[in-house]
């Protein structure tokens, strides 16, 4: 049974971790293009669209965090090793 | 997930063999893609209304984007991206009705999308440069050739990867955040999760196919 909760611990936390790093980096992109799109409005169009594209590389880190945390809880490789080794 | 396509179960039985869900969606999208461009071509004008005025816009963006990410010789793969773009955004908004599971919740789809992209890219890459596409994978030093051959291979394997994962994170986790809010609270407390959910959809889209199109141009250009 600390296996499972060790495993709930975990996934929490790393999502915790991940959406923390994620969301720096969000704030510091947007900040960098708002920026920019005030300086130059003319160029808004480019900046906004490599504002998207960097967006989603770092969300994408967030998902992977996501997806882990995912397989921990509902699809553990080791669930029936530790239920086999607790019936013992 | 409930099951809209009732002879598909009864099909099913005949056949002793289990359809799976996304592949069920994925011949339901391109089914609905099929109808909406037999439709829109089927008497053309030459002043266009209605749907095929709608299409014309669509593939005019499309092909628009391509023109300024990809450059003149872009245009050859319009087909290509364009498939991705339509095929991707109608999946992915399936989502929001209800009854319906977007094919691209599931890893195996996006998996196939992404090979393809990867495939392309390396075919395209050695039909525009020949033997001279190694010159991609071998940086600026001659010296370094060997170390910079198994980086940039590893790099170029790690892109269908993330390209799957990423479309596969997004859409699987806004239907698990749904189904969260629906057993917590079924009324009005969704709607909000599921306008973000549209928004997903088309940003998710959008990076799928630039980044194609920025893989597909990488692979043409000339090695620097």
């Amino acid at each position: 049974m600390e296996f499972f909760a060790w495993c709930m611990i975990a996934a929490g936390f790393g999502m915790a971790i991940g959406s923390f790093g994620t969301g720096l980096g969000q704030g510091l992109a947007i900040k960098s293009a708002v920026e920019g799109v005030a300086r130059n409005p003319g160029a808004s169009g480019k900046i906004l669209t490599t504002m998207m594209i960097g967006l989603a590389m770092i969300e994408s880190l967030a998902i992977y965090v996501f997806v882990v945390a995912m397989i921990i809880l509902f699809a553990n490789p080791f669930t029936e090793q530790v239920l086999q080794l607790a019936a013992k | 997930m409930t099951h809209p396509f009732l002879i598909l179960k009864w099909l099913e039985e005949q056949l002793h063999m289990h359809i799976g869900e996304h592949v069920t969606y994925t011949w339901f999208v391109m089914l609905v893609l099929i109808a909406l461009a037999f439709a829109a071509s089927r008497a053309v004008k030459e002043v266009p209304s209605g749907l095929q005025n709608f299409m014309e816009v669509v593939v005019t963006g499309v092909e628009n984007l391509i023109e300024e990410t990809m450059g003149p010789k872009g245009k050859t793969y319009f087909p290509l991206i364009a498939t991705f773009a339509l095929f991707i955004l109608v999946s992915n908004l399936i989502a929001l009705v209800p009854g319906f599971y977007p094919p691209t919740a599931n890893l195996n789809t996006n998996g196939a999308l992404a090979l393809t992209v990867f495939i392309m890219t390396h075919v395209v890459g050695i039909k525009e440069h020949g033997i001279g596409y190694i010159k991609h994978f071998m940086g600026p030093i001659l010296v370094l050739a060997p170390l910079m051959i198994i980086i940039e291979f590893i790099g170029h394997l790690a892109r269908p990867l993330s390209l799957s994962l990423r479309l596969f994170g997004n859409m699987y986790g806004h239907e698990i955040v749904l189904m969260i809010f629906f057993a917590l609270v079924p009324f009005l407390l969704p709607v909000p999760m599921m306008l973000m959910g549209v928004l997903v959809a088309c940003i998710q889209t959008f990076v799928f196919t630039l980044l194609a199109m920025i893989y597909i141009a990488g692979a043409i250009e000339e090695a620097h």
